[in-house]
């Protein structure tokens, strides 16, 4: 996209303007981070977005979906993306608000086979699949499999009762769920952008509460 | 002992399993902690619950 010198100073500018915004030494931590997104819907894409423009220097997106019209309500995509993989059009998204990021895709679904190898690797894994029997096994195989790996998880943030519903809990020593608790899609028959950015945006908070609080 | 912060000593002596099917919880859904630390999947029917025990049932709900 910027060819020699030009990327160079663009680096050197983009890595400025982060250290000026988030301080130094935190910023050191971030580029740093390797953090896994489970799931490139609304939580996903919202919470990925999120931990680019915080320069999070690693990022893994796994979905085993595409953009779909009816995805554009919530999700954090254009209709340019339609069509596309969610991770290829997420992670095109992530490289346009940071181009210097390391983002890593994997077009698949996360199972109890291939977890291991797909988030081995993560430092924290942000669980934002849509159906709750993935939710359940993602979690319990990576908290009985990784009990040293951070997972933030969430549940409930359909409909659209009051955001202020939304809290981050911590559960264990390395687990943290974000959400209602209890406003599924199931029972709210709707899901709107606004509440579950809500959502994700405590998730990416968390992720990056933990990576600082490593000082 | 607690679950989810409510007194629940009926389940004194009973399993995981036992609790979970009684609280209509569907099992493919939840996460359990247990005096801070998670109940591998495998042991749910083993685990009996003590007198000092306290739990947190995550149920999850779907969307995302």
């Amino acid at each position: 996209m910027w060819a020699g010198a030009d990327e160079k100073k663009l680096r050197q500018d983009v890595d400025r303007c982060l250290k000026e915004r988030h301080g130094e030494e935190n910023q050191g931590l971030l580029y740093a981070a390797h953090i896994a997104v489970a799931g490139a819907g609304g939580m996903g894409s919202h919470a990925a977005v999120a931990l680019a423009r915080a320069g999070v220097g690693h990022i893994h997106l796994i979905d085993f979906d595409r953009v779909d019209l009816s995805n554009l309500h919530r999700q954090q995509y254009f209709m340019r993306h339609v069509g596309m993989m969610k991770v290829e059009a997420l992670k095109s998204i992530l490289l346009e608000i940071n181009p210097f990021l390391e983002i890593s895709i994997s077009e698949c679904r996360v199972t109890e086979e291939n977890c291991g190898e797909l988030l081995g690797d993560a430092d924290i894994v942000i669980e934002a699949f849509d159906d709750p029997n993935a939710k359940a096994m993602l979690v319990n195989e990576l908290l009985e499999r990784f009990p040293e790996k951070k997972v933030i998880a969430c549940s409930g943030m359909a409909g659209y009762s009051d955001a202020n519903k939304i809290t981050t809990r911590k559960i264990t020593e390395n687990f943290y769920i974000c959400g209602d608790g209890r406003a599924g899609v199931e029972t709210e028959g709707t899901l709107f952008a606004s509440r579950v950015s809500v959502c994700a945006g405590h998730a990416a908070n968390k992720a990056i509460q933990l990576i600082l609080d490593q000082k | 002992m607690r679950i989810n912060g409510e007194d629940k000593n009926e389940y004194i002596g009973q399993s995981i399993q036992e609790m979970l099917e009684k609280e209509a919880y569907q099992l493919t859904r939840v996460a359990v902690e247990r005096n801070g630390e998670i109940v591998p999947r495998s042991s749910y029917s083993q685990v009996l619950l003590q007198a000092e025990d306290v739990l947190e049932v995550v149920s999850f709900v779907g969307g995302g």
